[in-house]
């Protein structure tokens, strides 16, 4: 039987604000345990929340960027259930009127294919605290730094049909999210989790099948990982006659392996109801406009100005505004350099595959974006070959100065001079003979191909640094005497 | 409504409180006695009343994002049952 | 000197009649002497409150001092106090210290006000008796072995017996005017928002609010004055000046539209009661006001109302006392559940636990509906009563509590028995408005209370309208047998 799979996602986005969501504590990661828990982070009685600002200003502009109606009133409710991470003994977040509803994002999947992920709704609420488990003797260890902490929590209709749909969705969420600077991106940190639902149905059917949810996954490589795995343990079971029990799971990018957590009979009865600690918010229209023009530019509009203004593909223009950064980068280099399109290929190509090969950001890439644009002027000017530009490229990564300096030091001039070259074409003629003859007495078609013989030996004597273009006119010319 | 020594049992589970099989019966009565009182609300036509969270029909405030706290860890775990390294103790949380 | 009012207290304490160390010290002999018999502290702070005294005596030498500078009061123990037991009545934070004051506390402290100690309460203010505190019954001045009423029966009991001048207390169904009426005080409730709630411990978020047990309104409205405050940290705080809640005291009544909800005087009421009411009535028609009959058809359902809205809100605030981060803590828990499930049992008494399971219960899936959104509608309906009534009259009067002081375990047994003592109270906390009692009268020695409903932040027509009863009555004055 043929699958279809049915994804659908629930994303918890850690807003960047200074201090936490109901409490004026930081949020700065990293700090010495529960110093960054206030009396109200650790549920101290008498204490009260009081709501931030800034979260739902950040919450309002990811509505407007992923197309959503922002909830003019929006309500905080309690979550109630027992956890050592949760001190309030419920969590506060929104149900019944959250501040973003249904949205949507459009995505662009390799081959040039189009995808519209329908958004829910999305919702503020409070991160819950950690739980250290080594090191206390059968105790765990409760740090509740991150206890208060803002979140959106995005929640996706199942509009996701493959891994690389979901993939492309988690990287575009993170792509806007990073861009509008309302969470800082850091996957490993905990910033951006994942929570993915997964179900199969036989292809060409409507009905949803029993669907999984594997929780809490923090790169977008596990989160492919535990699809196709969920996938693939789905349709085993389903293929062998079974029936799939709707289960939380927990994937493990270490050893790859997937367990399940607890069955839906366990699940808890959450009890939610408005907190009457906190009242509605209202936001008005005004105040949504001002935010609108507050925003920093989105990828989409990013990606057609740069189509626009530098002439940049449209694929070009998605890969480079993917990322912020990478958006920065180009145009701080472009702007030196003046050749978007070749600065737009080392970017995606040589530095890219350098980066990630070296684990580095692009922000804190050691080639700048004036060092590239060095690089590239250099390229444009004929100065350098594009196979000793990789050269000098390598040679600025590992700091050995900026690309003329390289150039100098090393000799890597690209040789145009004509004299020059000549010596050279002279000396290979003289020493190819029967080479000569043969070019010279075969027929005009069949010479191009015998050509790339003469253009190999140039090369190999001038060290790659002939200018080919130069060198092939030269050859043509004397070999035809 | 009445509830019974089953209710009684997922009462206690959700609310982390212990009712021994001696004192269910009692609990069970007593909270049937207050589902009693409270049923006389649903005789009442409550069509077109919307909830109130409130008496006030006031909105919220909100606060701007400025840190406010500085680290009292030491003062707030002085008062607490279990502690080490800064961390609060409890038995082994498994996931 | 214990037989002074707080205006008495300021006016001798600003004539240098006395020192505020000469009457705290009078009043720590008298609780330590007394105090045996009512129960009515949970802790006393003779240290403190004398270190209090001194300050406040330099700043009274100094001049320019605030008014109640000087002063002393007892703090229901509800409220946070840094460095002092914060037990809330409750073996659960029977070890806790609070690491903040309560806003309210600071208040005081801003204003040199001296605490004595922290009196005692019904388990997290869960109660109309006082029965159901960890540190046992407090016993009622005027008939020992009565109730004082609760759930702030350990401040009535303390003001009754004049082992505080006055003291601060809270009210979620009626626990400041109960325990007023029972205990011949006078007792306010402000509206809801109008006192800060932080550092009050949380029963029932929407419904608590903080006010004063003192033996006069202009008592009460002195000490009003400071206790009311717009505070940044509760949201739920109203950002509205404070008046001066004195200035309107010596206001004529003449014009005052007083309403007589007929809903209020039917089955249950102790005839004695109906007819001290009755009486009080005619004091204010002599008074200049005018009475008018005014109904609030949905009174039946506060109570059914508030017996889901109080729990459900109260089992999730009690949710917080779970043995790790503060409070009781069971012994060698041997799991994570195991830990919840005894710190909780062990630390919470019998009407907390009943109260936190019919809130699961009124809040858990397939009820919600039926119990917790159907309160809510009610909610609107009991306060849009209120509100119709208001167009037509400035102040509801009626009777505080159906009948005097009863006996200890009179009605232990039956919750529900109880839970119809704040039937005339809880009405006022559902709808926010604020309520004040006064005495009218005694029956079989025991007092009556006379309950005055104002309007939204009408508190200041509220203390006039009790102002002027007691300049012309002297019900205030009568002390309880055996109290000097």
């Amino acid at each position: 039987m043929q699958w279809e799979t049915v994804i659908g996602l629930e994303v918890h986005v850690q807003l960047a604000t200074k201090t936490k969501i109901f409490s004026g504590s930081s949020t700065a990661f990293g700090a010495e345990p529960n110093t960054q828990a206030s009396a109200v982070d650790l549920a101290l009685p008498g204490t009260l929340p009081v709501a931030n600002e800034e979260a739902f200003r950040f919450a309002t502009m990811f509505g407007l960027a992923v197309n959503a109606e922002i909830g003019k009133r929006s309500v905080f409710e309690r979550k109630n259930y027992f956890y050592p991470d949760l001190p309030k003994g419920y969590q506060t977040t929104q149900l019944a009127e959250p501040i973003v509803g249904a949205g949507f994002v459009d995505l662009e999947l390799e081959g040039g294919r189009t995808k519209r992920v329908r958004i829910h709704h999305a919702h503020l609420e409070e991160d819950a605290g950690k739980s250290l488990h080594e090191d206390f003797a059968g105790m765990s260890g409760i740090d509740l730094n991150r206890a208060g902490t803002p979140l959106i929590e995005v929640v996706t209709e199942p509009d996701m049909r493959s891994a690389e749909e979901a993939v492309a969705f988690a990287k575009k969420l993170h792509s806007i999210v990073t861009s509008l600077e309302i969470c800082d991106g850091e996957m490993s940190q905990g910033s951006m989790r994942f929570d993915v639902n997964i179900s199969v149905r036989p292809k060409g059917t409507e009905k949803l099948g029993t669907r999984t949810e594997t929780k809490n996954l923090n790169s977008f490589k596990f989160m492919e990982e535990a699809i196709e795995l969920e996938v693939e343990r789905q349709i085993d079971v389903l293929e062998d006659g079974g029936k799939i029990t709707q289960e939380t799971r927990l994937y493990n990018g270490d050893t790859k392996k997937a367990r399940s957590m607890r069955s839906k009979e366990d699940s808890n009865d959450y009890r939610y109801f408005p907190c009457p600690d906190l009242l509605p918010v209202i936001l008005d229209d005004e105040y949504i406009e001002s935010v609108r023009k507050q925003m920093p530019e989105l990828p989409e509009a990013k990606r057609a100005r740069f189509v626009e203004q530098y002439g940049l593909s449209s694929y070009d223009a998605g890969q480079i505004t993917m990322d912020k950064f990478s958006a920065a980068f180009f145009e701080a280099s472009t702007k030196i350099s003046n050749e978007p399109k070749l600065t737009a290929n080392w970017i995606m190509a040589d530095l890219g595959a350098y980066l990630n090969r070296t684990e580095q950001r692009i922000d804190h890439s050691p080639v700048t974006p004036e060092l590239l644009a060095g690089l590239v002027v250099r390229i444009k000017d004929g100065t350098l070959s594009s196979k000793i530009a990789k050269q000098v490229f390598e040679a600025i990564a590992n700091g050995e100065g900026d690309a003329d300096t390289i150039i100098e030091t090393k000799g890597l001039k690209q040789v145009s001079d004509t004299g020059a070259l000549e010596k050279i074409i002279d000396d290979i003629i003289a020493a190819n003979t029967a080479q000569v003859e043969g070019y010279r007495a075969a027929a005009e078609d069949k010479r191009a191909k015998m050509l790339g013989f003469f253009v190999g030996q140039a090369m190999k004597a001038s060290k790659g640094q002939a200018n080919p273009q130069a060198l092939n006119e030269l050859l043509v010319k004397k070999l035809n005497g | 409504m009445a509830v019974d020594r089953s209710d009684i049992a997922k009462l206690s589970k959700l609310a982390r409180i212990q009712i021994s099989d001696e004192a269910a019966d009692e609990a069970a009565k007593s909270i049937s006695d207050v589902l009693a009182l409270v049923d006389q609300l649903q005789a009442v036509n409550t069509d077109g009343v919307l909830p109130m969270a409130h008496p006030l029909d006031a909105v919220q405030r909100l606060r701007a994002d400025v840190v406010t706290e500085a680290n009292q860890r030491e003062m707030f775990q002085s008062i607490a049952p279990a502690v080490q390294d800064g961390l609060y103790l409890v038995p082994q949380v498994i996931e | 000197m214990h037989q002074f009012t707080i205006a008495e207290l300021v006016k001798g304490l600003r004539n240098k009649d006395f020192s505020s160390t000469e009457v705290t010290q009078h009043y720590l002999e008298r609780i330590a002497r007394l105090d045996k018999t009512y129960n009515s502290y949970i802790t006393v702070t003779p240290e403190l409150a004398l270190a209090q005294a001194k300050a406040a005596d330099r700043r009274l030498a100094d001049g320019n001092q605030p008014a109640l500078c000087g002063v002393p009061i007892a703090h229901k123990d509800i409220f946070c106090t840094t460095g002092v037991r914060t037990s809330c009545g409750s073996k659960m934070l029977d070890n806790f210290i609070a690491p903040y004051n309560a806003t309210i506390v600071d208040n005081y402290l801003d204003s040199g006000v001296v605490m004595l100690g922290k009196t005692n309460m019904d388990e997290f203010a869960m109660g109309s008796s006082n029965e159901t505190s960890y540190y046992g019954p407090v016993k009622n001045p005027w008939a020992i072995d009565c109730v004082p009423g609760g759930s702030s029966g350990g401040s009535a009991a303390a003001v009754a017996a004049h082992l505080a001048p006055a003291a601060t207390a809270s009210d979620t169904g009626g626990s400041i005017r109960q325990p007023a009426a029972l205990c011949g005080l006078t007792g306010i409730k402000p509206t809801y928002g109008r006192v800060s709630r932080w550092g009050m411990i949380a029963f029932a978020s929407s419904l608590d609010q903080a006010g004063i047990l003192s033996r006069t309104a202009e008592d009460a409205a002195i000490l009003l004055n400071d206790m009311a405050s717009y505070d940044a940290k509760d949201s739920t705080c109203v950002e509205r000046d404070v008046p001066d809640y004195t200035a309107d005291l010596n206001k004529p009544l003449n014009g005052l539209r007083i309403g007589v909800p007929k809903e209020y005087f039917g089955e249950g009421l102790n005839p004695q009661t109906a007819a001290h009411v009755e009486s009080a009535i005619k004091v204010y028609e002599s008074l200049g006001a005018t009475i008018h009959s005014v109904s609030l058809p949905h009174t039946h359902l506060a109570v059914p109302a508030y017996y889901v809205i109080a729990p459900a809100e109260c089992s999730a605030n009690l949710s917080r006392f779970d043995g790790v981060r503060y409070g009781h803590r069971c012994e060698n828990p041997k799991d994570l559940n195991d830990l919840y499930m005894r710190s909780r049992s062990e630390g919470f008494g019998a009407e907390v636990k009943r109260r936190i399971l019919v809130g699961t219960y009124a809040l858990s899936a397939g009820y919600y509906d039926a119990y917790y959104s159907k309160a809510q509608k009610i909610r609107r309906l009991i306060k849009q009563d209120f509100v119709d009534a208001f167009q037509n009259v400035d102040v509801i009067i009626g009777p505080t509590s159906p009948s005097p002081a009863f006996q200890f375990g009179s009605k232990t047994k039956d919750p529900v028995a109880m839970y119809l003592e704040d039937i005339y109270t809880i009405a006022t906390n559902l709808a926010g408005l604020p309520g004040l009692s006064i005495p009218c009268g005694l029956v079989d020695n025991k007092p009556v209370g006379l309950q005055l409903i104002g309007n939204f932040f009408a508190e200041s027509q509220l203390l006039n309208a009790a102002h002027q009863f007691q300049q012309a009555t002297n019900f205030h004055q009568q002390t309880a047998p055996n109290i000097d």
